[in-house]
């Protein structure tokens, strides 16, 4: 095997070379850090922090006949690690590197991954572009004048380009299946408590979860069987063990897949829609059968989102005080001012919008107006899921309702933004799982995507549905280990 | 519902953020407009529906036991912008009142 060419193979391929002894555990983690890679960060800029030697040292200690042995891996900047920094992509964190370890990052040890850089993110997870990042943008590796979705854009375009087949990112409200369908990659949220949020700073606590990005199905099933299941150090992680993903290659024959068709009759691109058609098409093919109905809009998801989301990061994000980590304020006379000036100085302006609206909606004589409302809300929401789960397995949808839009679009209009996460908030709401599945490119050469939900613990038929997309329906080629071609970005 | 630059000053207050005078004016624009937008919820019917602050309604939580894992002061200090001895330093809290 050449170690030129090893960055173009999929996670389960390079863990199977070095299984073997083809290929080493340094070649493989090293395989993303030549060219194309480096010629694409340069102009990408997904990555935040790396280190060479902490890389070379790491992948001296991987074991060898693990399902990730040698795997390089990409995370997000607010995933704990004891040898690079964790910054949240904010100044109020410069230089911090935190104590502890993740225990996805440990996990990820285990199954002989090597975290090899921490990718860049809107500050906190709060955004959808990963414009609000005190690093400055990441950019699109389909279009560099485009966006890579966001807050996880920073591993999302680094598994694109190939610097690793797998990424870690948050999902909050869409934060990995947004920018995972901008940049043409899978995608997955797992259901609420089945990764450990153990060493993920805290944005909105009962709507965080640690996702995966990967360039094909089988990668995601890999990764979430090495990472998922209960851990002592998160006492919102679910009891019992993981569903079993082995079976992601079994096909979707007898299947149901939701069609709520009348959340895309406006607003949502052409091309968005197409998507879905040819996914629909693929899936009748493979022979699922298709159950249309009616759901909710997604303008609901969205109103509640904004109201819990923005509260819980209010008291989450009150720990950055300039006391206990990262930036002080130099001139703090006395401890109030240390407060004010340190975070006022240190949390950029999306973050501090938040936390006002958040802080708005849980103060006294609004509680019960917005917060409570907020939360009955999430219960009306969570009950259509269930209802709509009682007559299939998963639901078709987009991820976003339109194509990666350019850099500085929607900066300046809040709400704007908020809306691009209109169809992948709910899950978050619900707890329950989404994945975000690429279905090629559009003939301008930019990613489209659909997006799986599914109810509790369903990650099993998401990506048995994410693998009949990927080879278009086509049985013939259901033989184990198939991998398809990946739709790799050329420069422009 | 909109909300005056007074009511931005008194919730930023409370957030101990401290929003320069220009920028006063336009976070409450900015917080008007997300409001309106929030307001959709009164077309929701919500009857019957309790709040649920969990997602999964059934997330059981586990006793809190501790489990050996412990971060020491040495450690845990190592990254506060000031220290001394596994202590945090901060600014005067209270004056002295005898100096």
């Amino acid at each position: 095997m050449n170690p030129a060419s090893l960055w173009r193979l999929s996670a389960a391929s390079l863990a199977a070379h070095v299984r073997s002894g083809e290929v080493t555990a340094a070649e493989a983690v090293e395989s993303g850090w030549g060219e194309p890679a480096s010629a694409w960060e340069r102009d990408v800029r997904a990555v935040v922090h790396h280190d060479a030697g902490a890389r070379a040292r790491a992948a001296a200690a991987v074991t060898r006949d693990r399902a990730l042995s040698g795997v390089p891996v990409v995370v997000k900047d607010n995933l704990c690690t004891t040898d690079l920094p964790t910054t949240c992509g904010s100044r109020i964190l410069s230089g911090y590197v935190a104590p502890y370890e993740a225990t996805v990052i440990r996990r990820l040890r285990a199954a002989g991954a090597v975290v090899t850089a921490k990718g860049n993110m809107d500050e906190f997870a709060m955004g959808s572009s990963t414009e609000f990042s005190c690093y400055g943008p990441t950019r699109n590796p389909y279009d560099l004048a485009l966006v890579p979705g966001g807050s996880s854009g920073g591993p999302a375009a680094a598994v694109a380009y190939g610097l690793a087949p797998v990424g870690l990112g948050s999902d909050t409200g869409g934060s990995v299946r947004q920018p995972a369908a901008f940049c043409g990659v899978y995608g997955l949220k797992p259901t609420y408590g089945r990764l450990s949020r153990y060493g993920l700073v805290a944005f909105g606590s009962s709507l965080d979860q640690v996702g995966i990005f990967a360039r094909h199905a089988a990668d995601v099933a890999i990764t979430y069987a090495a990472l998922a299941g209960p851990d002592p150090h998160d006492a919102t992680t679910r009891t019992g063990a993981a569903p079993d993903v082995s079976g992601w290659d079994t096909g979707v024959n007898g299947l149901r897949f939701g069609w709520p068709a009348n959340l895309w009759q406006e607003g949502v691109e052409p091309d968005v829609v197409a998507g879905l058609e040819e996914s629909a098409a693929a899936l009748e093919r493979a022979g699922a059968t298709r159950v249309a109905f009616e759901f909710l809009p997604g303008e609901y998801a969205v109103a509640t989102y904004y109201l819990l989301a923005t509260a819980e990061a209010s008291s989450n994000l009150s720990r950055f005080d300039g006391v206990r980590y990262g930036f002080r304020h130099p001139d703090s006379p006395d401890v109030r001012a240390l407060y004010v000036r340190s975070r006022s100085a240190g949390l950029g302006p999306e973050v501090q919008r938040r936390i006002l609206l958040g802080t708005y909606a849980l103060s006294a004589g609004y509680y019960d107006a917005y917060y409570l409302k907020a939360q009955r809300a999430r219960t009306r929401i969570r009950h259509e899921y269930s209802q709509a789960f009682a007559r299939c397995d998963v639901m078709l949808l987009p991820v976003a309702p339109t194509l990666p839009f350019a850099l500085g679009a929607k900066i300046d209009d809040p709400l704007a933004m908020y809306l691009s996460d209109i169809f992948t908030i709910g899950a978050n709401l619900a707890g329950i799982p989404g994945l975000s599945v690429p279905v090629g490119l559009t003939t301008g050469g930019l990613p489209r995507a659909v997006q799986l939900l599914g109810p509790e613990d369903s990650e099993p038929s998401l990506l048995r549905f994410a693998r009949a997309i990927e080879i278009r329906g086509d049985a013939r080629r259901l033989a184990p280990g198939h991998e398809t071609e990946f739709a790799w970005p050329t420069k422009r | 519902m909109p909300i005056r630059r007074e009511e931005v000053e008194r919730i930023a207050e409370l957030a101990r953020l401290e929003l320069a005078p220009e920028r006063l004016e336009r976070a409450a624009a900015e917080l008007s407009r997300v409001l309106d937008f929030v307001a959709a919820l009164d077309r929701l019917d919500l009857a019957g529906c309790e709040p649920s602050v969990f997602a999964p309604a059934d997330a059981s939580l586990r006793e809190d036991v501790p489990d050996g894992d412990r971060l020491d002061a040495g450690r845990a200090t190592a990254m506060a912008p000031s220290a001394e001895d596994g202590y945090f330093l901060v600014p005067p809290i209270v004056e002295n009142l005898n100096p």
